[in-house]
This record gives C-alpha cells, sequence and structure tokens, in this order.
C-alpha cells in the first residue's frame, strides 16, 4: 500500500500552493520586513501587530473573516467580481490569499531581525561607495541578511504546509482545487482508512522534523551572518 | 568657489550643533574636539548621512544642500573612512576595493593600482575581512574610499578604534596621504598628536559650535581656546632640514624665525618636515646663559600671557621672529623672572618632536 491517487493529488496540491505562497510572501513581506526593521514611525508597533496577529489568532477566525471579505457581498468580492476574476473563496487562488495571511509573521519575522541586526553602517558605507538604496539592497543587505531570507521561506513554506484551520473555511475540500493533506488526512480519518491516513501523517510528521532539524542546525551559521 | 561652504542646525534632544563655516578646499583639515562636541555629526552632515534641520552646504561652488536641494550620499562625490573600517565581511579585500570603484564616475583620478600602493595592501587582496589585523582593516577602508575616486576624503577617527602599535603602523600612510593627494581632507580627530601630525588648517569644536579655526600653527598659538589642550598645549612650526650631524646623530632644522636641533630621523637635508613644540618642554630665562643640558636656546619676546588649566600654571606666547612658541611655567617663576608683555626672553627647548 502507499499512496493513491488522490493522496498524490493532494501532496502536489500542497506543494503548489506552498511554493506559491512562499513566493508571494518574499515579495510582498521583504518590504514590510525592511519598513519595520528601518522606520522610526509611530505605526511600527500597530503594522507589527497586525503582522503577528495570525500567530496568536485561531486559524478559523481568519478563515471566516476571509470568507467575508472575500465572498461575493464582501469588499474585495466585489472588486474581484468587477475585474471578472469571480469571487476567491473555495479555488485555488482564495486558498493563496489566506495562506499569505497565515504565514506572513513567519516570513516578515526573520527578515525583520536579519535586518535589525545588520545595522544603519553597512548601509551608510554603501551609499558612500556610490550604491543607490535599491543598489545597496541588492549587493548588501541580501547577501549579509541571507540567513534570515532563507530561514522566512522555509519556516513560510512549512507553515503553509501545516495549515488546516483556514483551508477549511475559506476553501472547503474541493478534490484538486483545495484538499490539501492535512484536509485529505482528516477525510480519511473520518471514513477510518487509519492506514491511508498513517501514510500521509507519517510523511508529514517526517518533513516537518527535517525542515526543523535544517533550521537548528543551521543556527551558528545565521548568528554569524548577523 | 575653490572652498566649502557648510552651515547646519541640528537640534535633537541633550544634543544641538549650529554652524557655519568655511573650509579650505586644499590639505587637511582637522575638525578637533573632546567627545560630543559634535565634530563626528559635521561630517556627517557634510556626508549626508545625517540630516540636519537646517542646512546649506556648497562644495567648490556646487550646491549639495540647501532649502531646495537635496544631494543624497550616494550622489555625492565623497570618500569617506569610518571609525571602524566596516569592510563588508561577504567581499574580499579586493572585492571591497572594487565596489565604489565599479560605481564610480568614469574620470579616475585615483586608480585601484594606486590606492592598493598607497595604503600598501598589495599583499592582502585576495584574503576576507575577517582575516585581516584592526590595521590592516582600517588601511583597506583608506583604500576602498579613495578607490572612488572622491573629490573629498572625510575620515571620521579613523586611528580612534586602535591600539597604539596599530596607530604607529598607519600613520606613515597618512602621512603619505597628505603629501600625495590634491584632494582636501576633513580629518575628524580629538587626538592632539594626529592632527599636530596631519593637519594644514585647524578647526576646533566645543558643545556643537565651532571655537577656533584658522591655519594650524596660527591656532594653535592661540591662547583664547575655550578647550584646554593640557600636557598637549604646544605649536607645530613648519621647517627645513638644513643641516645633519652626523657624529652626535643630530638634525638641524630651520623655521622662520631661528632653527632648532633634534634627533636625526633620516629626513635628508633640504626636505620640508614639521617640528612640535609643547609647552611643558619650553622654559624661559633671563640674563646671561651658563652651562646647560639643553642644546637649543633662542631669543624672543613675551608676546601674551594666559592662565593654564591649574591655577599654578601660566602660559605664555613669545615670538620667535615670524614664529610663535608657547610655554608653560608656574606663576611663581613668572613673578620671580618678571615675565611681561613685551619682555625679551631667553626660551630654552628641552626636546622637540620631528613629525614627518
Amino acid at each position: 500500500m502507499g499512496f493513491s491517487d488522490a493522496d498524490l493529488a493532494a501532496i502536489w496540491l500542497t506543494l503548489r500552493l506552498a511554493s506559491t505562497t512562499t513566493a508571494l510572501l518574499l515579495l510582498i513581506g521583504t518590504p514590510i520586513a525592511w519598513w519595520l526593521a528601518r522606520t522610526r514611525s509611530m505605526w511600527k508597533g500597530p503594522v507589527g501587530a497586525v503582522v503577528a496577529l495570525p500567530l496568536v489568532l485561531p486559524p478559523t477566525v481568519l478563515g471566516f473573516y476571509l470568507l467575508l471579505i472575500l465572498g461575493p457581498d464582501g469588499p474585495v468580492g466585489r472588486l474581484t467580481h468587477l475585474l471578472g476574476l469571480g469571487a476567491l473563496p473555495f479555488t485555488f487562488w482564495g486558498l493563496v490569499v489566506g495562506s499569505v495571511f497565515y504565514s506572513m509573521p513567519f516570513v516578515v519575522q526573520p527578515i525583520q531581525n536579519a535586518i535589525e541586526a545588520l545595522g544603519e553602517r553597512p548601509l551608510e558605507v554603501a551609499a558612500t561607495l556610490r550604491a543607490s538604496p535599491l543598489d545597496c539592497f541588492f549587493t548588501v543587505v541580501l547577501p549579509l541578511a541571507r540567513p534570515g531570507f532563507i530561514t522566512a521561506a522555509i519556516l513560510g513554506f512549512s507553515h503553509t504546509v501545516g495549515e488546516f484551520g483556514v483551508v477549511l473555511m475559506l476553501g472547503g475540500n474541493i478534490p484538486g482545487v483545495t484538499r490539501v493533506v492535512s484536509v485529505q488526512i482528516y477525510d480519511h480519518v473520518e471514513a477510518l482508512e487509519y492506514a491511508q491516513a498513517h501514510w500521509l501523517a507519517g510523511s508529514m510528521v517526517i518533513f516537518s522534523f527535517l525542515v526543523l532539524l535544517t533550521l537548528y542546525t543551521r543556527r551558528p551559521n545565521l548568528n554569524k551572518a548577523g | 568657489m575653490e572652498n566649502i561652504e557648510a552651515l547646519f542646525r541640528v537640534e535633537w534632544p541633550g544634543f544641538s550643533l549650529n554652524v557655519d563655516l568655511t573650509l579650505p578646499g586644499r590639505g587637511v583639515t582637522a575638525l578637533f574636539g573632546h567627545s560630543g562636541s559634535g565634530k563626528t555629526t559635521l561630517l556627517r552632515c557634510i556626508a549626508g548621512l545625517e540630516r540636519p534641520t537646517q542646512g546649506k552646504l556648497s562644495f567648490k561652488g556646487e550646491i549639495w544642500q540647501n532649502e531646495h536641494t537635496w544631494l543624497p550620499t550616494h550622489k555625492r562625490p565623497l570618500g569617506y573612512v569610518f571609525q571602524e573600517a566596516s569592510l563588508f565581511p561577504h567581499l574580499s579585500v579586493l572585492g571591497n576595493l572594487r565596489y565604489g570603484i565599479k560605481r564610480a564616475s568614469t574620470e579616475h583620478k585615483v586608480s585601484l593600482e594606486l590606492a592598493v600602493d598607497l595604503l600598501g595592501i598589495a599583499h592582502l587582496l585576495d584574503r576576507k575581512p575577517d582575516r585581516l589585523s584592526g590595521g590592516e582593516r582600517q588601511r583597506v577602508g583608506i583604500a576602498r574610499a579613495l578607490a572612488v575616486s572622491p573629490e573629498i576624503l572625510l575620515m571620521d577617527e579613523p586611528l580612534a578604534a586602535l591600539d597604539l602599535k596599530r596607530k604607529q603602523e598607519i600613520l606613515p600612510y597618512l602621512e603619505r596621504l597628505h603629501d600625495e593627494l590634491e584632494i582636501p581632507v576633513l580629518y575628524v580627530s580629538h587626538s592632539p598628536d594626529e592632527v599636530a601630525r596631519l593637519a594644514d588648517h585647524l578647526v576646533v569644536m566645543d558643545e556643537g559650535r565651532v571655537v577656533a579655526h584658522g591655519p594650524l600653527s596660527e591656532t594653535l598659538a592661540r591662547l583664547d581656546l575655550p578647550i584646554r589642550l593640557g600636557e598637549d598645549a604646544g605649536v607645530v612650526l613648519d621647517a627645513v632640514v638644513a643641516e645633519i650631524d652626523d657624529r652626535w646623530h643630530l638634525a638641524r632644522v630651520e623655521f622662520a624665525g631661528g632653527s632648532l636641533w633634534t634627533r636625526d630621523h633620516g629626513i635628508p637635508v633640504g626636505k620640508h618636515t614639521r617640528v612640535r613644540v609643547l609647552a611643558r618642554d619650553v622654559s624661559l630665562a633671563s640674563g646671561e646663559p651658563g652651562l646647560s643640558s639643553i642644546q637649543n636656546m633662542l631669543s624672543g619676546h613675551v608676546d601674551a600671557v594666559a592662565d593654564d588649566d591649574h591655577p599654578g600654571l601660566l602660559l605664555v606666547r613669545v615670538r620667535i621672529g615670524n614664529s610663535s612658541i608657547l610655554s608653560r611655567l608656574t606663576k611663581r617663576s613668572a613673578a620671580t623672572l618678571g615675565i611681561e608683555v613685551g619682555r625679551e626672553m631667553r626660551v630654552q627647548i628641552k626636546s622637540v618632536a620631528l613629525m614627518e
């Protein structure tokens, strides 16, 4: 016995969702992390708190509000309708939006910490060597804060893989569209297919362990570069 | 239009800077003062690393900052040396040098080879910064700032983070820069010794204000400086090596006002040099000279007298030809000798330090 076709579809969907989410989060999260690391604005606290909300909120709460906002009567839902995109809930891209919010702190915080650890000095040095701020970001900040970015990508990816509540609220359980591994396990258990559940659940344990092992054995490097 | 005009007002909690200054467009200008006097902030304002509350800055006629203009640091044609070398740890020495060169404008006045040569770092190019000693790192930092072919070099206490031995290692390179570079250098320091060796022009700062500025010798000979130099009070004289006495290993240097014997440091006859005469090494006498171990005896007129920082001490300025020398003596010996402005005195100089 091994993975059924449905299991494989769920695994494939999960990987696609986690990769898409991670890529988007690195794009969106980096400027947010940059701003949070360097601003002296009074908004730093509130914005930081909002970014960190998914750490403490039950995923069902996040899923519930996203469902309302993205739904046909929600403000974003109306906009997506006008743009001809239809409603996002119960679609792959709906899950992507949900996952981006859900995993945001896991990407923003490591990057923010890495940039804060760099301090002002390397940026000042780059400026005195004629590097524009953007140039400096790619040639100084990115290489020096790379361990932070790698940690962010690993955490963002694996946290999205482990998502359940938001998916169920926002995506339901549509095979090949929104039925990710965690939901598939839930289905197996509901149907008393324990052997099938074991295969997927066991794989998740191994996957998660390997991810954390990578992170924790990388630690010394991370400190050195910081 | 060859000057640097700087007007800055900075108001931060617990600190203010209020400066309106014209700096010469050539030579080494030392920004000198105690820590907290605002000298580093002034330098950072000039570099565009701080944005003052109010500021005007023009460099040789080119506006870098005024009410309407703000030239960001990366567009100012300057080189900056930080107190800690602050090399990029992810790049080799060569990578650090090239970082600026790649981005600098195409007219190269200072080439990579020249910067490497001036600072003596050719053997270090392949190393990573964490494989360098503190002194080597700072030499690379200086070479990196020079390699962008700056029109002005700003140095923020480049020796302050180093121990005495490392300082001695770098000072000769800085003296070479002083001799060979044609661009102006602004050098922040709280060390009278570095200032005496390197500066042509001195700006003395205290509590965010400029309290004195002018050519080095004149400014050092002022008795009204609000910051006291204590043991470091003294003058710097420009001099030329006139004669070497091989038998006694001495050299005679001539300055505008006379000549002095000093230890021979191998500087050839005819070469320009500077000598530093500390006030504590100068004594005054009247009447006929007797036998003395002091070799340097000159004659001059008392020009000014002022209190020193200790209530028992005086600083006396004596005019010798076209130069001034400071002497520190106790008030009691001044009274015994009858020292007063205009009086002719014999000046005995116990030791003279040759600076270059």
